[in-house]
């Protein structure tokens, strides 16, 4: 392994005194021009929705827990459906993603803040209003939005009140992903120190990178999908009506034109965070890290031409239902190499089993398996029985919640302490992530057996012969929420107080977030760090031998 | 250490060999895709079991090596990170064209079967079946022969919010309609679906066959049930259609070729009048001077 120099690693403490001067009080979150304060606003405002949304799935599991109708009215069940489906993917793990992007990326690039701080803020600050206009639709009459998050017409055009209501707020999701996109577009592009080249940036970075341009390409798509809608509804169009003229399937193509590259918005940043964790907690540089950027892209591209296999039952012609069962399959190649990629970062290191650890390998098993039903679904004569079953809804739990949000949590344990400054209750994170990953497969392992053996999703009520695996579904759904109340209790814990955290936190750690104090003075990187990078691409700009005031907090096992 | 690998994989394919045995045993307790009643769903059956195997395998060897790191490189057992191991081109081309011929391998029986699925010529009886909030209705094209499929009575009332009737006194609940479609089995029955508000989508998982019923268009699928196959199959809507979506069930009664040609004749009969007079009223408009 190649040592580097670290040259300067942020600006001189004594220039600090003045710089970490800041607003104080309601106007330093209103006015948040500043990264790491728009970052904590993001994450805090996704774990809230986060738990909403979590509240709404209680609901769905309560009343399915047993066969017969017991506390909820249909309507009001397909309305939770679809408002659990919204707040989770554009309330809670967009956010997340974009919480994590802001307090990291400028962190990780060496730049002083996000390129463009005032829209930042913009982009910030849209979000609370955009759904507390998704969930008044709840108290309007009619009731919330209940023809699925997809809001397929000719369904979705019977909702009341709401339907404005919630396509006004996908337009404001959609106005603040953008914008939340460009500003790491061009804080990549623009803001990184000299000396780190793209094939030198921490894979986060390059998973965002990745996620930011398809942020750019499909939101417009979804807003122009939903704004026909409006205009069907309200002005006389006739675009998804038959009577008209126009066609309720060509919604459909639109909305997945979106909706696939949103599944990989949704899944490539926990890609990058969990190619941040192996090496760490393997002690050993990640394998293949430009397989890793090319692998990425690739998956970044696929993701245009598959659209259509989540529509393989509306009767498309046989060619092309064969060439979306082909670029389908395809895809498992470079999240194949993904998989085998981390795996051999495993092979001969040193491993210790920090609590980021831990979530970053749940994830590694747990994703696979959503990646192998995702193969499943793909062969498009065995999708006719999947389609709309609980087995899709299974295989698409398994990458959003082992996936998408243990990506999440695992970003979040490991970057806690340079957060903070505070180490955390390390075993009380352990007991989360056991909790978590217990509960998440009693919760969603079984929706196979019910899949297949013929259960239909979005449905209230089911035949008797589905009672067990539905109970032991809810009884795994009350585990893995009730877990979660431990998350928010230990990050509370920590900002109050805990042992002090080192720069370095972890004894592997590597990136150049990690030549910063802990935790993170308000302004860092206002001297671009000048750091000297190997020849070859990679991101281990530290080495492996750390100076001394890098000297780790957490050792584990005591050494 | 080579020993210890094997020993680790040893005990991992004999927990795969465990689970194998057992999973006949699970799929009927209807743990699993039913195998059906035609040849189609069959041909699905096993393109499901072929893939699923494909990936528990798969899952074997990759788990296995991750369960091995983690095991046997874990730092409290004194492991030593060997950090010269970036990269390797030749193990990254393996493991890129090994997942493609497998993929290869399963695109290929997957392609044939889908092909036969789209073959719907050589019909022998076709059914036009409507979607309807929240309803079916099935007509026996050029037969005179329709009606409403509606969720049975005594499933409706235990579905009601707060019933207080307990589902598992209800024979079949929510499985069970009024009319059931009848069809004759070892024939190619052709299902012309559509809607007439939203979408809706046909499924009857021993069929092996779903199709979306879309208002304004009209899909095709066809069944063809073995000989020998008779019975009652059930199914239910499986497109999100709204309030009731979980409440109209699919219900086919699949009986002999005579038994289906004299259930067919008594509906026709006990539609005469209608019928007689829908036939009429078609005559007078075709009605030429040549007059057939
Ligand atoms: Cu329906």
């Amino acid at each position: 392994m190649q040592h580097v120099e670290a040259g300067h690693t942020g600006a001189p403490a004594t220039d600090h005194s003045h710089h970490d001067e800041k607003p104080q009080g309601l106007k330093r979150w209103l006015f948040a021009t500043n990264h790491k304060d728009i970052g904590t606003m993001y994450l805090v405002f996704a774990g809230i929705m986060f738990f909403v949304g979590g509240t709404m799935a209680l609901i769905i599991r309560a009343e399915l827990f047993q066969p017969g109708l017991q506390l909820v009215d249909p309507g009001f069940f397909n309305s939770m459906t679809t408002m659990h489906a919204l707040v989770m993917i554009f309330g809670a793990v967009m956010p997340a993603w974009v919480g994590l992007a802001n307090w990291m990326i400028p962190l990780q690039v060496g730049a002083p803040d996000m390129a463009l701080p005032r829209m930042n803020n913009y982009s910030f600050w849209i979000l609370p209003f955009a759904f507390t206009l998704l969930l008044a639709t709840l108290f309007v009459p009619g009731g919330g939005p209940a023809g699925g998050w997809t809001l397929y017409p000719p369904l979705s055009l019977q909702t009341g009140d709401a339907l404005p209501m919630t396509i006004l707020a996908i337009h404001l999701m959609g106005a603040s992903s953008i914008m939340g996109a460009i500003n790491v577009i061009v804080t990549i592009m623009n803001m990184r120190t000299k000396s780190m080249s793209l094939l030198h940036m921490p894979l986060f970075c390059w998973t965002w990178l990745i996620t930011a341009y398809l942020l750019i390409a499909v939101m417009p798509v979804l807003a122009g999908a939903v704004t026909m809608l409006l205009t069907d509804h309200y002005f006389g169009t006739s675009f998804f009506n038959a009577a008209g003229g126009g066609d309720p399937v060509m919604f459909q193509h639109i909305f997945w034109f979106f909706g696939h590259p949103e599944v990989y918005i949704l899944i490539l940043p926990a890609f990058g965070i969990v190619s941040e964790i192996i090496p760490t907690f393997s002690r050993k540089p990640l394998f293949g890290y430009d397989a890793m950027v090319y692998a990425t892209a690739s998956i970044a591209f696929l993701s245009f031409i598959v659209w259509a296999h989540h529509m393989f039952t509306v009767g498309m012609p046989l060619s092309g239902q064969m060439f979306f069962m082909l670029s389908t399959m395809l895809i498992a190649v470079p999240t194949g190499v993904k998989v085998f990629n981390w795996t051999a970062t495993m092979w001969k290191g040193s491993l210790t089993f920090e609590p980021p650890m831990l979530f970053a390998l749940a994830f590694l098993f747990l994703f696979s398996i959503g990646g192998f039903s995702g193969l499943m679904l793909a062969i498009v004569p065995a999708d006719f029985q999947y389609h709309d079953t609980y087995f899709v809804v299974a295989h698409f739990h398994y990458v959003l919640v082992p996936g998408a949000i243990f990506g999440i949590m695992a970003g979040v344990y490991y970057w806690l302490p340079k957060w903070t400054g505070h180490m955390y209750n390390m075993t009380l994170a352990k007991w989360h992530f056991w909790l978590s990953a217990i509960f998440v497969n009693v919760l969603f392992f079984p929706q196979h057996f019910l899949g297949l053996a013929g259960m239909p999703r979005r449905i209230p009520d089911y035949a008797t012969q589905f009672a067990d695996w539905n109970m032991w579904s809810s009884i795994g759904a009350f585990g893995f929420g009730l877990s979660q109340l431990i998350f928010p209790y230990l990050i509370w814990k920590c900002v109050r107080g805990g042992p002090k955290a080192t720069a370095r936190v972890w004894e592997s750690s590597h990136g150049l977030e990690w030549m910063l104090p802990s935790p993170a003075p308000y302004h860092t990187w206002e001297n671009p760090p000048d750091v000297q990078f190997p020849d070859e691409p990679g991101e281990n700009v530290m080495g492996d031998q750390p100076g001394p005031d890098t000297a780790p907090t957490h050792t584990p096992d005591g050494r | 250490m080579i020993q210890r690998m094997t020993n680790c994989f040893g005990r991992w394919l004999l927990t795969a060999a465990g689970v194998m045995g057992a999973l006949p045993a699970m799929a009927a307790k209807g743990l699993n895709m039913p195998v059906g009643v035609t040849e189609l769903s069959g041909k699905i059956y096993g393109l499901h079991m072929l893939v699923l195997w494909v990936c528990v395998a798969i899952a074997v060897v990759v788990f296995g090596v991750m369960i091995y790191s983690i095991v046997a490189f874990r730092r409290s057992r004194g492991a030593v990170a060997d950090t010269s191991i970036t990269h390797s081109t030749r193990v990254e081309i393996i493991w890129t064209v090994i997942p493609v011929l497998i993929l290869v391998a399963m695109a290929v029986p997957a392609a044939r079967t889908l092909v036969e699925i789209e073959d719907t010529r050589n019909t022998e009886l076709s059914i036009k079946v409507t979607g309807y909030q929240w309803k079916w209705h099935y007509e026996y094209l050029n037969q005179d022969v329709g009606f409403f499929s509606t969720l049975a009575r005594d499933s409706d009332a235990a579905r009601q919010l707060g019933s207080g009737i307990d589902p598992d006194t209800v024979p079949n609940y929510l499985l069970d309609v009024d009319h059931p479609l009848v069809i004759p089995e070892g024939t190619k029955v052709r299902l012309l679906l559509t809607a007439a508000d939203v979408i809706h989508a046909w499924w009857v998982p021993e069929f092996g066959m779903k199709k979306d019923a879309i208002p304004g268009f009209v899909n095709e699928l066809w069944i063809k049930v073995q000989e020998g196959k008779t019975g009652t199959y059930r199914g239910q809507c499986a497109e999100l259609c709204g309030r009731d979506h979980g409440f109209m069930p699919i219900v086919v009664e699949v009986k002999t070729k005579e038994e289906f040609a004299a259930w067919l004749q008594a509906q026709q009969q006990e539609a005469a009048p209608e019928a007689q007079a829908a036939t009429a009223a078609r005559n007078a408009d075709a009605l030429t001077p040549a007059g057939a």
